[in-house]
């Protein structure tokens, strides 16, 4: 394959939006001006110096970047074998990467002069970084949830309450992340003048999983800096979950021309991918058309999407980022997957062994490379993007463990 | 000449506007679609737009959800949709059938088997509420070579210069969504529409139909005076949800005869 020039040359997506055949503007028309506002709008802003200072001033200071690099030297040593490094974005204000994306995004609803903002989420952590960013720049913020995320994450949703948030449940469909993304489409469709969409992870039409893929990218970036210091040289192997896939785009791609370094995405394997629950679109789905791109879905031969499971409610989505599936085909970044059990093993490993509590979703990410870890050599490096902290998960984790919280 | 136009042009001759109701089929089931088809027409509709249900319609509110959901919880798919066409031009050959769905199903299904199929049964017209122009190529080709139309939206934020774009592929007619909002939303603006339809007409030479938010025989007869066509979704989609099974065919002729006699 011609991959390694072309690797050189990355560069997308292209001017309509697409990765390859993926991503695009899959939207009803009443979308399209919005869309295409926002995005001169960003082409704008992003080369506007004072514009990116704002947010690398925010990111200093109200998230508290740079995130550190931490060897989990317990755990490699317990392994035996590679050395397992943690970028820890679960120390981010709110707990999770999912803040980089919406300081970003809330930046440039205010130089777009947009009062209210809407969301989706899933795990609540999207939501709870919306309406925190919501809380520091003044503005409405309408948080839609699927009613059985709001049972799975009761903690994040009274955080967004606290915060001044509107959490609507969303009671159609399979009542989770999917059907919310649905819902504040929806809610766009209806209040698109006054109203500015922070979507959550690197999906949707296009420019959103460009804009959400380049704010999140601070964490690669600060990466690539932060190794060299630490190990003098770039790790072996990126290790992410993938839900959407915005943390581990973040870290994934300013190393995409570094092609020593092998990108591993970690996709919910829920049951186990042969019992068909789980959300693992790139390891067993086919391309199609969701929330405004074309990328790879978890769909029944008829083209309706199916019903995912995932002990992670930020996992449990049947679409995954465009990026990824153009990745995935050009075989760039490898997608491999983590069940449920697998990863609330690791959830209790990293916990008990490093003093370090992973979201559930990060817990997916840490069962792989607990995984390769035996099989490679002490000198090798993986470095897991810690995408966030497990304190929302306590409930879950309880009743999976059977034990009372 | 194709049935659209055909069409068109008979309502325009008797100087009449074309009534074009949404049902989405397979709600509650294909064999109550097939004799809600023949009773549209029989109670004076034009055309029948069909939906393909889908599992996540962005763009309608909750009555066309709940109306896919019916049809889906019946495994619905996209060829019984077909098969449904094919048997209502068993009895009908003259009356103007729209498909109108996602992107989704038509790729599971394959964009060339979709109209191949489509063309083979008597389809007329293909709205695909989630492929703007920028993205409908592959379709519109496949479209245009077996002579079925491509129907387009247009909005109240689509800006002037692509209405012109819109204007170059469209064909049949155009659908002016009359707000901003999913289906079945009812803060309809006549004045606005008014003002936004003559700027269409000044670029689209193809007739122009107007939905969402016409709830009833007063909205039905301001957006005539303005359009070439009135189309009626979810208020037609509610008559079928609140009737009893035996009753359906009856209130939904009722209710049609009602906005034809507003209309004409
Ligand atoms: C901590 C954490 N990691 C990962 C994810 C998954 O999202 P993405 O794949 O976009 O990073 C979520 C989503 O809620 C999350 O909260």
């Amino acid at each position: 394959m011609q991959m390694q020039e072309d690797l050189q040359n990355y560069n997308f997506p292209d001017q309509k939006g697409h990765f390859g055949p993926y991503g695009g503007v899959f939207v009803p028309e009443t979308l399209i001006h919005a869309l295409e506002d926002l995005r001169d709008n960003y082409e704008k802003l992003k080369n506007t110096p004072s514009f990116m200072e704002e947010f690398h001033n925010d990111l200093k200071n109200f998230v508290g970047r740079p995130s550190p690099v931490y060897y989990a030297k317990r755990l490699s040593e317990m392994l035996g074998g590679a050395q397992i490094w943690f970028k820890r974005e679960d120390l981010n204000h709110t707990g999770a990467h999912k803040v980089n994306n919406t300081v970003g995004q809330a930046l440039l609803a205010r130089h777009m002069g947009k009062k209210r903002i809407i969301a989706e989420t899933g795990a609540g952590q999207h939501g709870v970084a919306s309406a925190t960013v919501a809380a520091r720049y003044g503005m409405e913020c309408v948080v839609y949830m699927g009613s059985e995320d709001i049972k799975r994450q009761a903690s994040n949703v009274y955080r967004m309450k606290l915060l001044g948030a509107d959490v609507v449940p969303v009671e159609s469909g399979s009542k989770t992340l999917k059907d919310a993304l649905n819902e504040a489409m929806r809610d766009w469709v209806t209040n698109v003048e006054n109203t500015f969409y922070i979507i959550g992870t690197v999906a949707g039409p296009h420019p959103y999983p460009m804009i959400v893929r380049d704010f999140n990218s601070v964490v690669g970036e600060e990466l690539k800096i932060q190794m060299p210091q630490m190990i003098g040289r770039q790790p072996d192997a990126v290790i992410a979950c993938v839900g959407g896939g915005s943390n581990a785009l973040g870290v994934f791609y300013p190393y995409i021309k570094d092609e020593g370094v092998r990108l591993i995405g970690v996709e919910a394997g829920g049951s186990g991918i042969d019992t068909g629950k789980h959300a693992a679109p790139l390891a067993s789905g086919t391309p199609g058309v969701l929330h405004g791109n074309r990328t790879y879905l978890m769909q029944d031969p008829d083209g309706q999407i199916i019903e995912t499971h995932s002990i992670s409610a930020g996992l449990d989505y049947p679409g995954v980022g465009p990026e990824h599936s153009w990745l995935k085909d050009i075989g760039r970044a490898e997608y491999v997957s983590a069940d449920d059990d697998e990863a609330l093993e690791a959830f209790h490993k990293c916990t008990k062994v490093e003093g370090i509590m992973p979201a559930l979703e990060t817990a997916h990410a840490v069962a792989h490379a607990m995984k390769i870890a035996p099989k490679m050599s002490s000198d090798q490096v993986l470095l897991v993007n810690v995408s966030g902290r497990g304190d929302k998960d306590m409930a879950t984790v309880a009743t999976a463990s059977n034990m009372g919280l | 000449m194709s049935r659209i136009k055909k069409k068109f042009e008979e309502l325009s001759q008797n100087n009449r506007k074309a009534l074009i109701p949404f049902i989405t089929s397979g709600d509650p089931n294909l064999g109550t679609t097939l004799k809600l088809m023949s009773a549209l027409v029989d109670s004076g509709s034009d055309i029948i737009e069909l939906g393909i249900p889908f599992s996540d319609p962005i763009a309608d509110g909750p009555t066309i959800q709940r109306a896919s959901e019916r049809a889906l919880a019946g495994k619905t798919s996209l060829s019984d949709v077909l098969d449904l066409v094919k048997m209502f031009r068993e009895t009908d050959q003259e009356t103007p059938v729209v498909l109108m769905g996602y992107a989704n199903p038509i790729e599971a299904l394959g964009v060339d088997v979709f109209v191949a199929r489509a063309a083979e049964v008597g389809v007329d017209g293909v709205l695909v509420v989630d492929y703007p122009p920028e993205e409908s190529g592959a379709l519109n080709v496949a479209l245009q070579e077996n002579k079925i139309d491509s129907i387009f939206l247009l909005a109240p934020t689509t800006l002037e210069a692509r209405i012109t774009d819109v204007a170059a592929l469209a064909t049949g007619y155009v659908y002016y969504v009359s707000l901003k909002g999913v289906t079945g939303a009812g803060h309809l603006d006549l004045e606005d529409v008014s003002k936004r339809v003559e700027q269409i007409k000044r670029h689209v030479k193809v007739p122009v139909g107007v939905g969402f938010g016409i709830r009833d025989e007063a909205t039905a007869k301001a957006v005539a005076k303005l359009s070439d066509a009135v189309v009626i979704g979810s208020r037609l989609v509610e008559e079928i949800e609140q009737s009893d099974a035996k009753n359906i065919v009856t209130n939904v002729e009722g209710f049609i005869r009602s906005i034809r006699k507003a209309i004409d």
